[in-house]
């Protein structure tokens, strides 16, 4: 089976100052990689460089399907509907919607202004927004803010559901996902990426 | 390309997206003039194409801000860039949303507002020929100078001053051809050296736009 992702040897910056080096990464299909370390360890900053929003100072990322990558803002138009966002996004993609608003518990709402909805309900309508995009890889910073334990039980099942899929997905989070038997942790701390303490391996992690 | 083309064109007319905002101010400065310079209609008549072309593009600088702006803002634009199409097609469609929301209705509008100006019968056709052919470059310029700012706080008034300069060979051109025409002079000259710039402009400041976009989004 080919990787979603490759990357080989990245140094990654903020603001022209390296926080992470060495990092070296593989996400296979119908795999979660989650990121973890404390605040400013660089994990944006990381997620940005393999999305291809940022180029990193050494290193290479080879992600032949694309990337489908959703960070604090949603990228979601407050004045359009609900069904409007998603078919924008499903359209610039060339992917049908599908059930996306029913996976992600808005149904009920598709009509409604984005404006109007919750910052919880906003959350779920960026994540459909990455069923629609058609990706198999997602990158993730932090999606469970504003979500209540419900909807991030909800959002589990949707990224269960899609690594189960054949997808896979890097997350940035804090919070147990309940995807364990499924995912790998990458412990990125100091100045410098260290090998995982509690990965069960599958990522052939170079570290300097 | 279509589907943002679509919904950059939804996000205008709905309400707060600025749609008419252009054209207002397009009518109040046109309004002005005769309250500033007297009503003789010889006076008004002689500089009737100059105003009306600066007008159009004061008008036209005043929306340019929200091309990426709100995008950059709300994230868009990061999901843009990791879409399957070109950076560049996204700045090219996103000039083009501008025009359409701002140049076209301002072409439009001028040779009402030339009543107001006594704007010589011979001109209308050159004002709106000269509006048509040079109003699209100062969308696709002031989509480069809104890639240059994007993501700088208060943006808008160094995009003005980077976006004007650049505008100024357009000016020239466009008001000399309208003003040629109003006063039944050749304008074969002035009209293809717009027409020139705006072809040069629409072809080359896409890709620079682009490059800008990557360049903030760092």
């Amino acid at each position: 089976m080919t990787a979603l992702l490759e990357a080989k040897g990245l140094t990654v910056e903020r603001g022209g100052v390296p926080v992470l080096e060495g990092v070296s990464l593989t996400v296979e299909p119908g795999r979660v990689l989650v990121l973890r370390g404390p605040n400013g360890i660089g994990k944006t900053s990381l997620l940005r460089v393999l999305a291809g929003l940022a180029p990193p100072l050494a290193g290479e990322v080879d992600c032949p399907g694309g990337t489908a990558y959703a960070a604090h803002a949603d990228g979601l138009k407050p004045t359009l509907t609900v069904a409007e966002n998603l078919a924008f996004w499903a359209d610039l993609h060339g992917q049908p919607v599908g059930d996306a608003p029913e996976r992600m518990n808005l149904a009920g709402l598709i009509d409604r202004q984005a404006a109007s909805l919750s910052a919880g309900q906003k959350r779920r309508l960026g994540l459909a927004r990455l069923l629609v995009t058609g990706r198999a890889l997602w990158l993730l910073d932090e999606p469970t803010v504003s979500l209540d334990t419900a909807s991030v039980a909800l959002f589990a099942g949707v990224i269960t559901a899609h690594v189960e899929a054949g997808g896979a997905a890097v997350i940035a989070t804090h919070i147990a996902l309940g995807l364990e038997d499924r995912s790998e942790v990458l412990e990125l701390g100091g100045y410098k990426a260290r090998p995982a303490t509690h990965a069960p391996g599958g990522f052939d992690e170079a570290f300097q | 390309m279509i589907a943002l083309l679509v919904r950059d064109l939804r996000l205008a007319m709905r309400a707060g997206g600025g749609f008419g905002l252009a054209l207002a101010f397009f009518l109040i400065v046109v309004v002005l003039v005769p309250f500033a310079l007297g009503p003789q209609p010889e006076r008004l008549q002689d500089i009737s194409t100059g105003v009306l072309w600066l007008g159009a593009l004061l008008a036209c600088l005043l929306s340019l801000d929200r091309i990426f702006a709100l995008d950059y803002e709300d994230g868009s634009l990061e999901a843009l860039a990791t879409a399957p199409i070109p950076l560049e097609g996204v700045a090219a469609v996103k000039a083009l949303a501008h025009w359409l929301t701002t140049g076209l209705p301002l072409t439009l509008a001028a040779p009402v507002l030339g009543l107001f100006l006594h704007l010589p019968a011979e001109g209308y056709l050159w004002l709106t020929l000269s509006l048509a052919l040079g109003t699209p470059a100062l969308s696709a310029i002031g989509a480069f100078g809104a890639a240059l700012t994007v993501g700088l706080k208060r943006g808008g008034l160094l995009l003005s001053l980077i976006v004007l300069p650049l505008y100024v060979p357009t000016l020239i051109f466009g008001a000399e051809a309208a003003r040629r025409g109003a006063e039944g002079f050749a304008v074969q000259t002035p009209l293809l050296l717009l027409a020139g710039l705006t072809a040069a402009t629409l072809a080359l400041l896409p890709f620079a736009a682009a490059a800008a976009i990557r360049i903030n989004l760092r």
